[in-house]
């Protein structure tokens, strides 16, 4: 069997050169396009990125990419903001997102602990933190408690699309989300060592009909 | 459960990697990708490049070595040195770095911090500190890798620094830094029950305690440090099992 295609989306959002890093660490040579078709004819669809939600979704309009990427069919990842912009709506910005996750917000980490477990919480939420609730093929090989790497201010509450959860500040979030073809992580695989590693290369060979 | 983070620091002069102690004295201890890429393997929760190069050729040299690290290396990882202006950072960030972390020229131009928050994200923006206690209590910082003193606090800067979009603070006391005697836990705690982002311990690590200690008194949310890991002294996976049955919670 050979290696899938998989393309990246290039859009305005930093650290897409990780992603690739990354890829190619697992045996895949990715492209790099924002070529609708050639977006579409590609196996597998990476959805990248570091940056903020509104100036990300106003680039993805203007080029078009927003009616391209919720309509593609082939198994998807999104990655930290590219995770939030499959959402419906990000508070960063008060911007509607591409809906692909319907009824599911992105919101703000709070300035206190939900815990009262300290005095401030910190934000970013950065650093290696731990999945729980593991429920997909996209994590075969991993267990609970397992550490990935995180960077981020915004998280997606407890939701239905949930396909793993971690804790930070006691509130428990949606740390990946999967609807059809579409799975979504808030932490950076690309960045997580060895699990993240398995993570990608666990998308690259999912079974999809 | 967030990890308390393992970091190792290495300095690099001219493709190759030293350490200095009390910011003086370099010793050389290897490649950088190699020894970086064997921390990745052993456990490290990041890793810290410092260019400590002066010329124009060896900036080159520390940006093709940059590439190869974000080739090679799976972890996270922070570049610093000689950082003035937004294009250092952006070239910087096209080689493949995470993070960049600036240092006298923040606090000889504040709106450094404010430029790399609004073009790359808070995510992006590490603040170094090299600050020494002048009278008990008072610490304040210096620059130019520790060699000039000014005026600023630790504690006012660091605050600004917060308030003006910086993502880390990584606070090295002078006073601890390659006497291997313990992190300057007071002035830490200081820190991080102060700020709103997460605060890098570094120098003074000497044994595994000191790490523990980091955490517990100074209430850091990561550790840095360079001989002790370079020279094996402390091997990091037997590091963090210390640190795991200590309570402490690490990625192991």
């Amino acid at each position: 069997m050979g290696m899938p295609k998989v393309a990246i989306v290039r859009y305005n959002a930093g650290n897409i050169c990780s992603v690739v890093n990354a890829l190619r660490r697992v045996g895949v040579e990715p492209v790099v396009t924002d070529d609708a078709a050639e977006l579409r004819a590609a196996e597998r669809v990476v959805f990248p990125g570091q940056g903020a939600a509104f100036a990300t979704m106003a680039y993805l309009r203007e080029s078009g990419l927003d009616k391209v990427i919720p309509t593609l069919t082939q198994p998807v990842l999104g990655i930290c903001i590219g995770q939030q912009l499959l959402c419906a709506h990000s508070a960063e910005g008060n911007v509607d997102c591409l809906g692909v996750f319907p009824e599911t917000p992105v919101v703000r980490f709070p300035e206190k602990p939900a815990d009262a477990s300290a005095a401030v919480l910190k934000v970013p939420h950065i650093g290696w933190n731990t999945l729980e609730e593991l429920k997909s093929p996209l994590f075969e090989g991993l267990s609970a408690g397992d550490y990935v790497y995180f960077v981020h201010s915004f998280y997606v509450p407890a939701s239905p699309y949930a396909i793993a959860t971690t804790e930070y500040g006691g509130i428990r979030y949606s740390s990946a989300l999967r609807r059809g073809n579409f799975y979504a992580t808030q932490f950076h695989p690309e960045k997580s060592g060895a699990a993240g590693e398995r993570i990608l290369s666990n998308f690259v060979h999912l079974c999809h009909d | 459960m967030l990890a308390k983070r393992i970091i190792p620091c290495l300095d690099v002069k001219d493709g190759a990697t030293v350490k200095g102690t009390n910011f003086v004295n370099l010793r050389s201890a290897g490649d950088p990708v190699e020894l970086g890429k064997a921390y990745s393997l052993q456990g490290a929760d990041e890793l810290v490049f410092l260019d400590i190069t002066a010329s124009h050729e060896g900036r080159k040299t520390f940006c093709e070595m940059v590439s190869r690290v974000a080739a090679e290396i799976s972890i996270p990882f922070t570049v610093g040195g000689g950082i003035r202006e937004l294009a250092d950072v952006a070239r910087l960030l096209d080689a493949g770095a995470d993070k960049v972390s600036i240092n006298s020229a923040a606090l000889r131009r504040p709106q450094l911090i404010d430029e790399i928050a609004g073009h790359f994200g808070s995510q992006v923006c590490v603040v170094a500190i090299d600050a020494k206690e002048v009278v008990h209590g008072d610490w304040r910082c210096y620059l130019n890798g520790g060699r000039v003193p000014t005026e600023r606090g630790l504690m006012e800067w660091a605050k600004e620094a917060n308030e003006r979009g910086a993502g880390e603070i990584l606070f090295t006391s002078m006073d601890h830094d390659g006497v291997k005697q313990g992190f300057a836990n007071d002035a830490l705690a200081q820190l991080a029950d102060t700020l709103s982002i997460p605060v890098i311990a570094s120098g003074g690590a000497g044994a595994k305690e000191h790490f523990a200690d980091a955490f517990r008194l100074g209430h850091a949310d990561a550790a840095l440090a360079a001989s002790v890991f370079h020279f094996g002294e402390i091997p990091i996976p037997e590091l963090k099992q210390y640190l795991r049955g200590e309570g402490i919670p690490v990625r192991l």
